[in-house]
Formats: structure tokens, C-alpha cells, sequence
């Protein structure tokens, strides 16, 4: 295997963001992906949303699994630190990372393989602990890495590439998450970056844990007729419901809306969650018509993709357990050993 | 008969035979506190089923002014309290010992003994006549047993009783009817029993400053004294008090008290996979984690292992060892986990292991192992084992430094890179085998890099080169040989200048002394070594190479150990004699000195000119 260097020149035109930095500072290395694979769309959406939410490149905190989708994190955020771990382990990973130090911007990136199927228990419980991140899967129905076996969420029906039909019903990891308690829940296909990327720069803002399912063809197994993820039948069966643009507190808000399809969200941090509805019965404050609109849409063979649930109020890990503010990293001697006659006290006890 | 001759003082083991559930374990401890602090050495025993009610469990103290507590077959004073197991307890007792029981119902036929010496106490009658409420009878029968056994050896009876103030401060009411039942037995045993009994106790000072504690409190508290900020864990037996006692002070010592807000978080995960992945997510971000396992998830943390080896993260894993294989007897002891350990995950691995054999060593181990992890980024393991872990037993004190700093390892802050031309993280800088390492975030542009558990060249990028996977898997052999002069050296006794050296590690430490002097008294002397660590460093060789024969004590039934001082060593087997104990009891004095008496008998060897034999 070779690797060309990316050019670290760029168009002296590029936009630069509040930090004076321009999209390529949110760059990784070359992608050695299939070209057209989903999963580089994806990248670039996550490179162009730092980017345009002008985070330091360095601050976050890249962990993966295994597989094709774990292997992107070296395509983005090349200024930051990253973590390729074990098959389905990503969740946990991220959680010790997390814990470690909660001041990081958190990125998990995974496939479905690595989430539906091996680490279907590490995703379950990570959307219960509420850690603070972003949790991406690259969902393409497809393991790629070993040559096109079906993965945990390729639909019933949907056929491989030599045509033989998939016997077995889909895991849903969108409405797994919806019952998990997930406090930002949102479904999206690499093909539409305009709805991609302020979905992503949201995930990113929300405090607590954000979930995004990509739909994210696979190019060279699961792009075929009869597949129900190739970016064909994607675009045919796309039904969103609640588009999401992130209004920082900074920016003056100028687009118009017809009055009662908007709705606007404080963030934390002041800036303005901008939701506008695409469907009129949809509400993505609510869990339960959430998850019984993505089912029912599922029936009729159409993908919800959009924002589907979001928490305003949604807390994390870190404030349920009342840790300090501080990083557990930075916490030296001084703070975390009792010392010596605190230990001759505790001797005594057992005496 | 001259019976004072014939009164052996503060020798002895005294079992007790309950129903698990039914509140005899505290009265069975202020039993055993009682007489530690009488200053008499003393060892306990829990030997319980895995259940949570309902089945039968045995306490045992075993009572020695020499401070030969490690466990000896056979009962001198059985207070058999469960007549489900009437037979076994019976059968337990060794001839001329007592047997205590409650005779409110006569002790059928069939167990009655001629050997031994039969004490009725009418409890349940006794206690329908004092106490109006059955649940208080039900706790009270425990207590009025106490009474009589103060009475029967001779305990001092304050002791007794200021330890029930102590032990229900808080809950006054509890008190007076709690020194009622003590009162109770007592008087019950003055006035019907012969007291003192042949055995007995008598208040001596060979306790010195010592502390009375199981082996997971000190490990829990020495990853609170090591600066272990993440804890991520899983429910087993026998490690679970371990996490608990983590919790307990960092909960007293971890929360500021402004704000009220922790120091340190603990996440019981959903199995062991993840509680090892968390550990490993946290060490790569410089946080000081743990966990604490037994031998079921050691297993399941193997993959995890590998990587945190290969990918060089700092992670520490306490392994409670039981008995295995499988779930095998979850409730009892062994030293089966050496090998699984030693050398967990595919490919070519393996890990630091630090094998405690007292509390005191627990609690040192807990806090070293996070020094060395951060030092050597790799995993550490603790092998501890369920006798140490969940039995309290004599102990040194914990000690503490103040002015001790955490050793944090080769870990460039933004400075350090700002300084630096370029960052490599798998360089060799030092010529020790330690690369060194930056943390998520430190700086804007230098000193990021992509963790991965595939091959990859100095400077983190992927690489499927034969030279450089080579150059990488050598350099993590001169790391592998700087961990061998780091970890703790064996504990060595060369006294007695012998062709013959007895190997032990763990908890067999404690019947070791015991069984030195029984050997002894057979003409055969031996020097010791006690080994404390994985990689073996040289003194551990040393050791072998002065000796002609060695006798490796192990409680296990594939002489793991040996296996690995051969294999890591290239020694000829034949030198190594093992004597192998695996039943789930803790190994005893007696087992180790016949079997190597077998060895000298079988093979003719000289003993010391002399002895009598």
C-alpha cells in the first residue's frame, strides 16, 4: 500500500473562519477509500462543520472501531488526536476518553458492523450513560473490509450484489437510540451534505449525547439494484422531516420563514438551534411520535432523515455523577492523595 | 491429671457453622476483633456458597501466638450452628476437640462422637424465655454463642462488650439488649459448663501495630493513594469489594468539600470488554484508571490487552483470582490465572503482572502498578486471589510518603513539543524502549497522532513493512526487559545457605513460615523466594542458578509458574520440583511440608546430619 501526501498549499481565496483558520486547518490525511465511497462525504461534512463552527482542530478527541467507517478519522481533524481501537469497542473507548478528560470535543466514528453487530451492546449502553459526544455511524448495510456480507441493519429483502436476498429483519439503530433515551437523535445520507453538515455542527453543540445514523453508500458492495442503501434508492425513499441549521449567538438571523415551520432552541453556549419543518405532523420534541413516525415510515419502504428528537434540556454523564469541571487528567498529588495521617486514621479503623 | 499442663493457649482453630443470611457474620467478627485485639495473631476464613440466603457457610479463626495463621486442617472448637451440615461439621472436629452446639433439641445418634467432647447449649430455650420477639431471637442466637465461647476460652469479656458499643454506635437501643445476650451465655456457660476449656486464650503482645483487614480494602485504597481518578469495573466475585472500597474512600477523602463535586468517577460498565475499554480510553488521555476483575473477565479483557500492549496505553486490571476454569467454584481461592495473565490476547504479548501476598502488599501494589503503567505504558495486572482479597488477616500498616510525586511517565506537554523538532511517538529516545507519548489536545499543531492497534512505523503512520513491524515488536522486547528492572524483585531468604530453594508467591506466603519450621523439624532446611513479579528479573535466576534443587509451590494444577520460569528462563524442568495444591481452600503448611518430605523420600536426598528421623 502507498500513500500520497495531501498538498498542504490551498486556494488563497478560502473563507477563514474566527480563528483564522480555513477549512483545509480541518483536514486529515488522504482518504484510501473507494472513490465515491459515502463514507468521505461524511469526512468532509465533519471537516467543513469544525471548520465552520470555528472549534480548535485540536481539541478534539477521535475514537473508532473497526472497518471501513473506522478508518476515517484519520481522513479529518489531522491536528488532532485519534483512536482506532477494537471491532464494536469504539463506545467504550470514547467513554474512558470522556471521563478522562470532558473538556475534549468528542468524535465516535463507526459502521454498522462495528455498532449493530458486534458492539450492539457498547452502543446500548453508551446512549444510556449519556456521554457527551458525537456518535456517528457510516451505515451502509455492508461489511466492506471482508468483501459484502450483509451487516445488522441491511434490510430484509434487499439483495446482494449476486442477488441473493437478505432473510433476516434490520436493527434500527436510530429507533434504538430513541429508546435508549438518546437526547439528540438525527438520520442523514452522505449524498446530501446541505442537510449533513448543520446536523453535524448541532451534534457537536448539544450538550450531551448526539447520535447521527448516515446512510453512507457503499461504492463497491452495496450500490447495486435491489439494495435498499445505494444512493439511488436512498435519494428515491428520502422523507425528511426537520431540517436543522445552527444560528451562532454571533450571526444576525436573516433567513425568513413562514410563520409556525420554524422553531428556534437556545444552545448553552447562546447560539441558536434553527429548526424548520419539513413535515407538518412531525415534532422533534417528541420521543414517542418520533419513534412511531420513523416506524410507520419504515413500512412504506421510506427513510426518515433529518432532526428526529432533540432534548433542549439534556444533560450528560459528568453531571449525573457530579464530577469536577476539572479534567480527572489534569488532577495532580495535591488534590487526588488523602496523605499520610488521613492513612493513619484509616489504620486504626482496623485495629 | 495435672490439667494446666495440658491447656494449650492461643493455639487453635475455631470453626463456626451458620446459615448464609441469618446475621452471624458480625458476631462471628467481633468473635475474631476480640482476640486480635487481645493482641493474639489470628487469620479468618469465609468460606460461603454462592448464593445470597439460605445455604450453609463457615467462618473459621485460625488462633496462633506464633503467627502461624495461614489455614490447618482440622477443628479444635466447632459451633456447629446449622443443623443441615451437622455431619460434615461434626466429621470435622479432631479427636479430643469440642463441639458446640445447641441442645434445646437432642443431637441425634448418628453424630454424636465418642472422641470428642460434646457442650449442649440450650440457645433456643434459653433465648424463648429472655426475648419476646422472634426476630430478635433469630439475631440473638448469635450473640448468646458468643457469650458462651467468651466464657468457655476465657476471652476478656470488656473487650467483648466495648466492642458492641463500638460496633452498634448510632443504634444505642441495640446495645443493652445486645451485652443482655453476651450476659446471657456467659452466665448460661459459668454456671453449667466447665471454664476455661483445655484451649483457650490469654491476652499476649505479639499483634504489635499490626491491622486486622482484607486484602481488596488495601487494593481499593491504594488506587485511591496512587492517584486512580476512572474506575470502570464489572460485578464478580471475588473482586467486587475491591471497587467497593475504592468507592468508600474516595468518597470520604475524593469530594470537594465546597463544591461538593468528585474527585474521581466510577462507571460499572455493561461487561468486562467495556470496563477494560473504558481503563484504556482514560489512560490514553493521561487519567489514571483501573479495573477489577476475576478470572472470567480477565478472559473476556484479552482483545482489549493486546491492543493496549501493542498500542502502548497505560491500564491497570486487579484480577481477584478464583478457582477456574469456566465459572468453576466462584467462591473459593486459586493462583490459575499466572499464565492467562502473563500472557493474554494474540500474537506475541505480555504483561507486567504484580502478585501481592498481604494486604500491606495490596495496598502498595495498587498504587505502584499505576506508577508503572504511566512509566512503561502497558498494561499492569495485579494477580491477587480470593483467600487475600476477601479474608482478613494480619497486616502491616498502610504506609505513605508525603513527599512521594506520582510518576506520570515520558508524556510531552505543549512546551515539551513546542521545543522538539519533530514528534515521533514509537522513537526510542531513551535507548529503555519507552517512546514517548503526547495527550489528546495539548497542542495546535504539533504532537497528534493516530493510536491504532495496526502495525505502524515511529511515527505513528500505518505501515505494512516487514522492517518496521520488526524494528517495533524489538523495541517493545527492550521495553519488556526495562519493565524486568522495575517491577518489585523477589522477597529472597538465603540464611541457610541451602542446596535447596522452596519457590512460593502469592498468598501461599502465609503457611510459609509454618511450613519452614516443619521442615526444619524433618532436618531439612531450606532458602526461600518468594516471587513478586512478571518479567522475572535477574535476581529471581540468580536465585535458581545457586540451588540444585528447587521446589516450586503453586496453587494451581498445571505448575504455571514453573511453565513460565522454564520457558522465560530456558531452565532443564528437571531442577524444578512442583508441589501443587488446587482444591478452592487456601493451601496449608501441612500439604507443602509433606510433599516435599515425599520429594526427599522418594529421590533419597540428604537431609542435615542430626536429625533424628
Amino acid at each position: 500500500m502507498t500513500f500520497v501526501s495531501k498538498p498542504a498549499v490551498h486556494h488563497p481565496k478560502l473563507k477563514l473562519n474566527e480563528l483564522g483558520l480555513n477549512r483545509r486547518d480541518y483536514e486529515g490525511s488522504l482518504s484510501t477509500l473507494c472513490a465515491g465511497c459515502g463514507h468521505d462525504s461524511v469526512s468532509a461534512a465533519i471537516t467543513l462543520a469544525c471548520s465552520e463552527l470555528s472549534l480548535p482542530p485540536h481539541r478534539f478527541a477521535k475514537i473508532s472501531g473497526i472497518g471501513c467507517s473506522s478508518k476515517t478519522p484519520s481522513y479529518f481533524l489531522g491536528k488532532s488526536h485519534g483512536f482506532n481501537s477494537v471491532h464494536g469497542r469504539m463506545p467504550s473507548v470514547a467513554t474512558g476518553t470522556n471521563l478522562a478528560n470532558s473538556s475534549l470535543h468528542l468524535i465516535g466514528v463507526s459502521g454498522d458492523g462495528d455498532s449493530a453487530s458486534i458492539g450492539l451492546g457498547q452502543f446500548a449502553h453508551i446512549v444510556r450513560r449519556r456521554i457527551n459526544m458525537l456518535y456517528i455511524v457510516d451505515n451502509n448495510g455492508t461489511y466492506g473490509l471482508t468483501k459484502g456480507q450483509f451487516s445488522a441493519t441491511n434490510d430484509q429483502g434487499s439483495t446482494s450484489k449476486k442477488g441473493v436476498p437478505n432473510l433476516y429483519a434490520p436493527i434500527d439503530l436510530v429507533s434504538m437510540a430513541l429508546q435508549l433515551g438518546a437526547t439528540f437523535v438525527a438520520r442523514s445520507f452522505s449524498g446530501d451534505k446541505a442537510q449533513l453538515v448543520p446536523l453535524i455542527k448541532a451534534a457537536l453543540m448539544h450538550p450531551g449525547f448526539a447520535f447521527i445514523d448516515v446512510i453512507s453508500p457503499c461504492v463497491a458492495f452495496n450500490n447495486h439494484e435491489g439494495s435498499t442503501k445505494s444512493y439511488g434508492y436512498v435519494r428515491d425513499h428520502d422523507s425528511q422531516v426537520v431540517a436543522a441549521d445552527l444560528v451562532m449567538h454571533r450571526d444576525e438571523i436573516t433567513a425568513d420563514y413562514a410563520p409556525g415551520e420554524r422553531e428556534d432552541i437556545t444552545m448553552p453556549d447562546g447560539s441558536c438551534l434553527r429548526l424548520r419543518k419539513l413535515s407538518a405532523d412531525y415534532d422533534p420534541r417528541d420521543r414517542l411520535l418520533a419513534s412511531n413516525y420513523i416506524m410507520q415510515k419504515a413500512a412504506i419502504g421510506e427513510i426518515v432523515t433529518g432532526l428526529l428528537y432533540i432534548d433542549p434540556a439534556a444533560s450528560d454523564c459528568h453531571t449525573i455523577m457530579n464530577t469536577t469541571t476539572q479534567p480527572l487528567s489534569e488532577l495532580d498529588e495535591s488534590v487526588l492523595c488523602p496523605g499520610a495521617t488521613v492513612l493513619s486514621e484509616i489504620n486504626s479503623s482496623f485495629r | 491429671m495435672n490439667r494446666e499442663a495440658q491447656t494449650r493457649y492461643n493455639d487453635f482453630v475455631v470453626r463456626f457453622a451458620n446459615v448464609n443470611g441469618s446475621g452471624s457474620a458480625s458476631a462471628n467478627n467481633m468473635f475474631a476483633k476480640a482476640l486480635f485485639r487481645m493482641g493474639i495473631p489470628l487469620a479468618i476464613r469465609n468460606l460461603f456458597p454462592s448464593n445470597i440466603q439460605g445455604l450453609p457457610t463457615w467462618f473459621e479463626v485460625r488462633i496462633n501466638e506464633q503467627g502461624y495463621v495461614g489455614r490447618r486442617e482440622g477443628v479444635d472448637l466447632m459451633v456447629a450452628m446449622n443443623a443441615e451440615t451437622y455431619a460434615e461439621d461434626v466429621e470435622s472436629v479432631l479427636p479430643g476437640g469440642y463441639l458446640l452446639y445447641d441442645n434445646s433439641k437432642p443431637l441425634p445418634e448418628k453424630f454424636v462422637r465418642a472422641d470428642i467432647n460434646n457442650i449442649g447449649v440450650p440457645i433456643a430455650t434459653i433465648l424463648l424465655d429472655e426475648f419476646q420477639d422472634a426476630k430478635q431471637r433469630a439475631l440473638f442466637k448469635n450473640v448468646v454463642y458468643l457469650g458462651v465461647l467468651s466464657a468457655l476460652l476465657n476471652m476478656d469479656f470488656e473487650i467483648l462488650c466495648n466492642m458492641v458499643q463500638v460496633s452498634f454506635r448510632g443504634k444505642d437501643r441495640l446495645i443493652k439488649p445486645n451485652i443482655k445476650a453476651l450476659e446471657i451465655g456467659r452466665n448460661y456457660a459459668k454456671k453449667n459448663l466447665h471454664c476455661p476449656l483445655d484451649i483457650q486464650v490469654r491476652p499476649c503482645d505479639a499483634v504489635g501495630d499490626k491491622i486486622l483487614v482484607d486484602g481488596n480494602t488495601g487494593s481499593g485504597l491504594g488506587f485511591v493513594y496512587g492517584g486512580a481518578t476512572v474506575c470502570a469495573w464489572y460485578p464478580i466475585t471475588p473482586s467486587t469489594s475491591a471497587v467497593e472500597a475504592f468507592e468508600k474512600y474516595a468518597n470520604r477523602t475524593r469530594i470537594d468539600p465546597k463544591t461538593g463535586q468528585r474527585n474521581f468517577a466510577i462507571i460499572q460498565a455493561e461487561d468486562e470488554l467495556a470496563s477494560i475499554g473504558m481503563v484504556i480510553g482514560a489512560g490514553w488521555n493521561g487519567a489514571r484508571s483501573f479495573t477489577a476483575t476475576s478470572g472470567p473477565g480477565l478472559s473476556l479483557m484479552s482483545e482489549f490487552l493486546g491492543l493496549a500492549y501493542f498500542a502502548e496505553i497505560p491500564a491497570v486490571l486487579l484480577d481477584v483470582q478464583r478457582t477456574g476454569p469456566s465459572t468453576g467454584m466462584p467462591t473459593r481461592t486459586q493462583q490459575s490465572d499466572l499464565l492467562s495473565a502473563a500472557y493474554a490476547s494474540h500474537g506475541d504479548t505480555k504483561h507486567v503482572l504484580l502478585i501481592p501476598s498481604t494486604p500491606r502488599e495490596c495496598f502498595e501494589f495498587s498504587a505502584l502498578s499505576l506508577d508503572l503503567a504511566d512509566r512503561l505504558q502497558t498494561p499492569v495486572i495485579i494477580l491477587s486471589d480470593l483467600e487475600l482479597g476477601m479474608n482478613e488477616t494480619l497486616s502491616e500498616p498502610f504506609v505513605w510518603d508525603d513527599a512521594r510525586k506520582y510518576d506520570r511517565g515520558k508524556v510531552l506537554d505543549a512546551q515539551g513539543l513546542e521545543d522538539s523538532e519533530r514528534f515521533g511517538r514509537y522513537l526510542d529516545p531513551d535507548g529503555d524502549g519507552i517512546g514517548t507519548r503526547t495527550l489528546p489536545g495539548t497542542h495546535p499543531t504539533k504532537g497528534a497522532f493516530f493510536t491504532r492497534g495496526t502495525s505502524r512505523d515511529s511515527y505513528a503512520a500505518y505501515t505494512e513493512s516487514p522492517e518496521d513491524y520488526v524494528a517495533n515488536m524489538q523495541r517493545l522486547e527492550i521495553k519488556w526487559e526495562t519493565a524486568a528492572k522495575m517491577v518489585p524483585g523477589p522477597e529472597v531468604d538465603q540464611s541457610q545457605n541451602s542446596d535447596y530453594g522452596l519457590i512460593y508467591f502469592g498468598t501461599t506466603a502465609l503457611p510459609m513460615p509454618e511450613a519452614v519450621a516443619q521442615l526444619s523439624a524433618e532436618g531439612i532446611n531450606m532458602d526461600l523466594m518468594r516471587v513478586r513479579s512478571f518479567p522475572f528479573n535477574a535476581d529471581v535466576y540468580d536465585f535458581i542458578s545457586s540451588h540444585k534443587q528447587l521446589f516450586i509451590v503453586e496453587q494451581n494444577r498445571d505448575a504455571q509458574l514453573k511453565s513460565m520460569l522454564v520457558t522465560e528462563g530456558s531452565l532443564n524442568p528437571e531442577k524444578l520440583c512442583s508441589v501443587l495444591y488446587y482444591g478452592g481452600l487456601s493451601i496449608t503448611a501441612e500439604f507443602i511440608s509433606s510433599e516435599v518430605i515425599g520429594y526427599f523420600e522418594n529421590n533419597n536426598w540428604p537431609r542435615l546430619s542430626g536429625v533424628n528421623l
